[in-house]
């Protein structure tokens, strides 16, 4: 895969999609043991809205994909999740506009996602939150030199393992303190099959 | 006269309308709006709804939005960044006594800043 095509970002929403739906119950209880309980239900309401609203259009570019999937998400999760995942795929968007989705575009645009998150929830990397695995990808990307499922796949999942023996100072999950230690961070495993998704979409697309 | 408009935000709606019922024994005349709860009135907050609220709640001397718990934080972000108004202040305070406070300041016919002020040193 060189470029990320209309139909590749597409496809990664579908995945993601099936993966947080089928995981639902699994993300609803990481968070009920640190959190509010609502990471599953409200993922997999937003993806499900995504999906209805991408499946009613016709896209020209994978810039209007994210778009889409960003506004949607921003008003149909109702969590901090919206916030977040509407922030990231937003920046996607902006960064992807205009423009071929080579693999340097592509790696900017995570890097602009992951910052857009940061800003949004004021967080930094290390407070067991999706930035966490964020941060994972962009360095692994800002590394590498080409679309390469397995840089992403197991970067994606050290971000996501990293969340679980630190504490959380940032979401819900920092009132609990020290009792979120040992408990992997919701925000990060559902970040965790997004990437899982895209790093599919490139093994069947290459 | 107008006067700084107040804009609660809460995850649930029964919180919103007790802090305006307990507000409204007093103060009478500073408009309060409502944004609690998701779309479907179910726990969380919604950008929309906040939206609505800062447009009901507007004068020409601002409007001040109070929330409780970090998302309901960063939806009043948002909610501000995609209006095209630009005397909307979002300030850190208890919900409940944060609120009573601003809207005991704007009664007062303060300003925007002022009210904001009251509340950054009394909490």
């Amino acid at each position: 895969m060189d470029n990320l095509q209309v139909e590749h970002a597409l496809d990664w929403m579908a995945k993601t999609n099936e993966k947080i739906q089928d995981n639902k119950e699994y993300l609803t209880t990481l968070d009920q043991a640190i959190g509010d309980g609502d990471h599953g239900i409200n993922m997999a309401r937003g993806f499900g809205e995504v999906m209805k609203k991408l499946n009613g259009e016709a896209y020209q570019h994978a810039a209007d994909v994210m778009k889409d999937a960003a506004m949607t998400l921003m008003s149909k999760v109702g969590g901090a999740a919206g916030p977040l995942y509407g922030t990231a795929f937003l920046k996607l968007s902006m960064t992807f506009k205009g423009t071929d989705v080579d693999y340097a575009t592509f790696s900017k645009g995570i890097e602009d996602a992951l910052n857009g998150v940061k800003q949004r929830g004021k967080a930094e990397i290390g407070e067991k939150t999706l930035v966490d695995v964020w941060s994972a990808v962009a360095n692994a990307l800002r590394e590498n030199e080409g679309f390469d499922s397995e840089v992403i796949l197991q970067s994606a999942k050290s971000g996501m393992e990293g969340s679980k023996d630190i504490k959380a100072t940032k979401g819900r999950a920092a009132y609990l303190g020290d009792r979120s230690i040992g408990h992997l961070d919701p925000g990060s495993v559902s970040s965790f099959y997004l990437f899982e998704s895209l790093a599919e979409v490139i093994n069947e697309g290459a | 006269m107008s006067y700084v408009g107040i804009v609660l935000i809460s995850h649930s709606p029964k919180v919103v309308e007790g802090i305006k019922d307990i507000i409204r024994q007093v103060i009478h005349d500073v408009p309060i709006e409502l944004a609690g709860g998701t779309d479907e009135n179910e726990i969380g907050t919604s950008i929309e709804k906040i939206q609505v609220a800062i447009d009901k709640a507007y004068s020409e001397k601002g409007v001040l939005l109070m929330y409780d718990l970090g998302s309901a934080k960063m939806n009043a972000e948002m909610a501000i960044e995609m209006s095209e108004k630009d005397n909307i202040k979002i300030v850190e305070a208890p919900l409940l006594e944060g609120s009573y406070v601003a809207a005991v300041e704007s009664g007062m016919n303060k300003s925007l800043d002022e009210v904001v002020k009251a509340l950054e040193k009394g909490f």
